[in-house]
């Protein structure tokens, strides 16, 4: 992390509440939901934007927390799984995940599951399931059991 | 009733039961998919440290200095070499030799030298980069692969178990039959030699724990791990505590297939050493992705030799095999894997004559050690294919060679194990072909491939079993011991050290128990894996958990409930409202209510192991996976495009969950098949990043179609249940690669993974020859 940078800052607003913090301009989206906020829903898998499992909705986008810097999620909209569903009701995707068995550790689930909406929000976004979950990996289910997930949820909406 | 997901299953006149077998869903899946469930790295710690290792750079020499330079000040830092370990400097674990902190040599590039740990993580990080570890490596050479540490005449380490080889850690034969009659009965000899390469674990959450240790008191650990005991036992150890002063627990696990079986041990002791050494200031060690690739252990890669003599029609004859794993610097597990190795690999065969050798090389790699299949896949890989190859030459499908040896009811397996249950495998493998269309999918293929210059399509297949629990007598060393409790509320605790890292046995151990005392499902509940509250009920691996300690579940059940109709009048035939009178009423007079069970070998199980010979598993799972891949010629890429697995594992606990496993260890098993290759640079990992790492994605695993057959038959698991968790790992990767050879025309690549390069090279060289 270069010194040369002082600390800025920031404000964006997480699920719906907002929040003004002075960080490092260089920190990464991730470690301020996980270490400011105490958002510890999105994982760190990797740290390099492969493993999909700290993906959150930036701006109606979805992004890796661990590839955003904290000058680039200035003034941003942020959606994590914790913002998720209504009244601490889970939504029909969290439901269908349960129900269908797409979740084993879990490790990755908060992730696919940011993804799986997206993809349920912006049916464009992607030409197939397979396709709208290629940048969220899981070591567990064989993914036959998320596809399944998604398709139920497919069907919920 | 909890809700349940649909499973479909063939059983024919099979008893049905209340709770066992239906599909319920994860008793702990809400806060994984809400984001609450709270891993290693989410537990907030305050006041702590941020512990690092600082390794070796190089893969062996005499450790002369390590060197703190300037630019940091090291007086704000926590630092601990081997002098401030207060009790034995070796993780324990079967054979113990292994160091938590060098002292004089290293033996392997990262291997942990010494530890720091600071308030701040960035500044730990940062101090890393400036310490020196010097070594003196003259004459000291390093040998890394198994080639390596056969020819080399540098003695690194001598008296391996069975052995006086120099180099071998250890060593496994089985010889029956006369193997001399075999070869002369045979009208094919064919050899061949088979490797795998090593595999990255890659659980998406990397190891990591938090320790707090007061010096000359007590300690806690709580981490991602598999087997709380496994921790404790080293702790106790390593700190010169009692067990009681020593807790472990078990946070959620963000996967583990092994590779939180023996690691976790070491990275506890180090946590714990630097919270020891700051009076008890509380200590995270989470490892990043690069640090885990680098430093923790992988599965075996092996080298097997394989020479078998066949009849015409396809009958083997003869079997003669040299397999060797490389066990890495370190002894870990690799005596039990190397074991697990030899004794599947021989398949579901009869096979009379048999001369079987296995041994384990010490190289200047890092440790290998457990990774689900733990030996099996490799053996079985070799086996496989080389049938293929056989049948190839004879002039017979892949299938009808396995059809013709079989093992049937009454057959023995070269171990002298008789196969006491109806086995019907020529169904399950029948099966399999139905439903991957196998046959005329080949004809298809013929067809397509005639006419496709660049596309190449081909079938494969695989049959093999699986041992469920320890190996040999294992699980009577072990002695599991389990506690099932009434609670306040008239319920039941189960009290389990066996951790759920997603597999679902704290869904299926629950069904187990609420079938047994006609309760529902829900009065159920399995306590957290902490040494402080639970029993030993052993380790989370070796597919032995619902088939082990399972079965402790059921018997620890009927003996609560035989004890609540001697003392508090629960009737012979009973309903959950009887259960509940029956429980207030003893809890009311006597307090509490607790069945403890400890495991004891079933009598007609016996294992010996001078002889070697004996039932080395009471219980098998057995499997078939048809594959059907294309090869690209453009660019060598395999890609799968159907996938078939038929499963017996007796009765089901929890069919969806089942499914889960086998799903799921498939997945990972086309990986080991086709992208997974750690390239080792001085024997460490050098593609230790996961951009650098390939695995399935979700584009890369077609839809897997598993059924689960049963064979009627009374074995000793709960209701008739067999293990599962690794079975599924040992068929795919030589179906794909007879599937590939198959699309190649007989071009037979004995290795994997297949690599695009690899299937190119053996084209080229094909074209050449």
């Amino acid at each position: 992390m270069s010194e040369a940078l002082t600390e800025q800052e920031i404000t964006l607003t997480v699920n719906g509440e907002e929040h003004s913090l002075t960080v490092h301009p260089m920190k990464r989206l991730l470690d301020i939901l996980r270490e400011d906020l105490g958002l510890t829903g999105s994982k760190e898998g990797c740290g390099e934007g492969e493993c999909g499992a700290c993906a959150v909705h930036m701006d109606d986008k979805l992004v890796l927390g661990c590839t955003i810097p904290a000058c680039q999620a200035d003034g941003s909209e942020i959606t994590t799984i914790e913002g998720l569903g209504d009244d601490g009701r889970i939504t029909a995707i969290q439901e269908a995940f349960q129900k269908k068995g797409g979740s084993q550790c879990g490790i990755c689930t908060p992730g696919m599951i940011m993804a799986t909406t997206y993809y349920l929000d912006h049916p464009d976004s992607a030409d197939s399931i397979r396709e709208a979950l290629s940048g969220n990996q899981c070591r567990c289910t064989g993914y036959k059991k998320i596809i399944d997930s998604v398709k139920e949820a497919l069907q919920n909406l | 009733m909890s809700e349940e997901l649909e499973v479909t299953t063939e059983t024919a006149e099979k008893k049905q039961y209340r709770v066992v077998g239906k599909s319920l869903l994860h008793k702990n899946g809400i806060p994984k998919v809400t984001g609450e469930a709270k891993y290693i790295d989410d537990i907030p710690v305050e006041n702590c440290l941020y512990g690092k290792t600082i390794r070796s750079p190089k893969p062996r020499g005499k450790i002369k200095e390590i060197i703190f330079k300037e630019g940091i000040n090291w007086d704000e830092f926590v630092i601990v070499t081997p002098e401030d370990i207060p009790g034995e400097n070796i993780v324990q674990l079967i054979r113990n030799q292994m160091p938590y902190l060098a002292e004089d040599e290293v033996k392997y590039r990262g291997e942990p030298v010494a530890l720091i740990a600071h308030e701040d993580e960035l500044m730990v990080e940062k101090a890393l980069q400036h310490v020196e570890v010097v070594l003196k490596t003259e004459n000291m050479p390093a040998m890394f692969s198994i080639d390596d540490a056969l020819k080399s005449e540098d003695v690194q380490f001598e008296n391996g178990l069975n052995t006086d080889e120099d180099n071998i850690l250890c060593a496994f034969d089985i010889q029956d039959g006369d193997i001399e009659k075999g070869w002369e009965e045979a009208d094919l000899v064919i050899e061949e030699t088979y490797r795998t390469a090593a595999q990255e674990h890659l659980y998406i959450e990397p190891n990591g724990v938090i320790a707090e240790a007061h010096p000359g008191k007590s300690l806690t650990v709580d981490g991602s791990l598999q087997c709380p005991y496994y921790v404790q036992k080293a702790m106790v150890a390593l700190f010169e505590l009692e067990p009681e002063d020593v807790r472990i627990v078990q946070a959620e696990t963000g996967g583990a297939f092994g590779g939180k079986e023996d690691f976790p041990s070491l990275l506890a002791g180090h946590a714990a050493l630097l919270s020891w050494k700051a009076n008890g200031q509380p200590v995270k060690m989470i490892y990043d992705r690069e640090e885990d690739m680098l430093a923790t252990t992988k599965r075996h890669p092996s080298r097997t030799v394989l020479k078998m003599g066949f009849k015409n029609d396809g009958t083997i004859v003869a079997m003669d095999m040299d397999f060797i794993l490389n066990g890495g610097a370190y002894p870990t597990l690799t005596s039990t894997v190397l074991s697990r190795g030899i004794l599947h690999s021989f398949g579901p065969y009869r096979i009379e004559n048999v001369d079987l050798r296995s041994r384990a090389t010490m190289t200047n790699s890092t440790p290998y050690g457990a990774f689900r299949g733990f030996g099996a896949p490799q053996s079985i890989f070799a086996m496989e294919l080389h049938l293929n190859k056989a049948a190839d030459k004879l002039g017979i499908d892949p299938a009808e060679i396995r059809r013709k040896n079989f093992l049937q009811k009454g057959d023995r397996m070269p171990t002298g194990q008789e196969i006491k249950e109806d086995v019907d495998l020529e169904f399950l493998m029948d099966k399999a072909l139905e439903k991957s269309d196998y046959w005329k999918k080949i004809e298809g293929h013929q067809e397509f491939n005639s006419k496709n210059s660049t596309k190449k399509r081909g079938m494969g297949l695989s049959m093999f079993f699986h041992g469920s629990g320890f190996t040999g007598s294992g699980e009577e060393t072990l002695a599991s011991r389990l506690v099932v409790q009434l609670t306040d509320e008239k319920r039941l605790e189960i009290l389990t050290s066996n951790v759920d890292f997603g597999q679902g046995i704290h869904t299926g151990f629950p069904q187990i128990a609420a079938e047994t005392c006609n309760i529902p499902v829900e009065w159920v509940n399995v306590h957290q894996p902490d040494t402080g509250a639970v029993p030993d009920s052993g380790p989370t691996v070796a597919s032995r958990s619902t088939y082990i300690v399972g079965r402790l579940i059921q018997l620890a059940c009927e003996h609560l409930c035989e004890r609540l109709q001697a003392k508090a009048d629960l009737p012979e035939d009973f309903n959950e409202k009887d259960f509940q009178e029956a429980a207030g009423k003893y809890l009311s007079e006597f307090g509490n209510l607790q069945s403890e069970v400890q495991y004891s070998e079933p009598p007609d199980v016996r294992w010996d192991e001078e002889s070697y010979r004996g039932e080395a598993y009471s219980g098998y799972a057995w499997s078939c996976d048809v594959f059907e891949v294309e090869v690209d010629l453009i660019d060598y890429r395999t890609q799968i495009l159907d996938t078939v697995s038929t499963v017996e594992c007796g009765q089901l606990i929890n069919p969806s969950m089942a499914a889960g496993q086998i799903e799921g260890g498939i997945g990972q098993a086309i990986g080991y098949a086709l992208y997974e290759y750690p390239i080792m640079d001085d024997g460490a990992m050098k593609n230790n990043q996961y951009s650098n790492y390939i695995i399935p994605t979700i584009g890369d695993i077609p839809d897997i179609d598993v059924e689960f057959i049963e064979f009627p038959y009374n074995n000793y698991g709960p209701y008739n249940a067999k293990g599962i968790g690794e079975l599924p790992f040992d068929g795919p990767a030589p179906a794909i690669a007879g599937a590939v050879a198959r699309a190649l025309d007989g071009l037979f690549i004995t290795e994997v993974p297949l690599l695009p390069e690899v299937i190119m090279e053996a084209i080229d060289s094909e074209v050449e020859d």
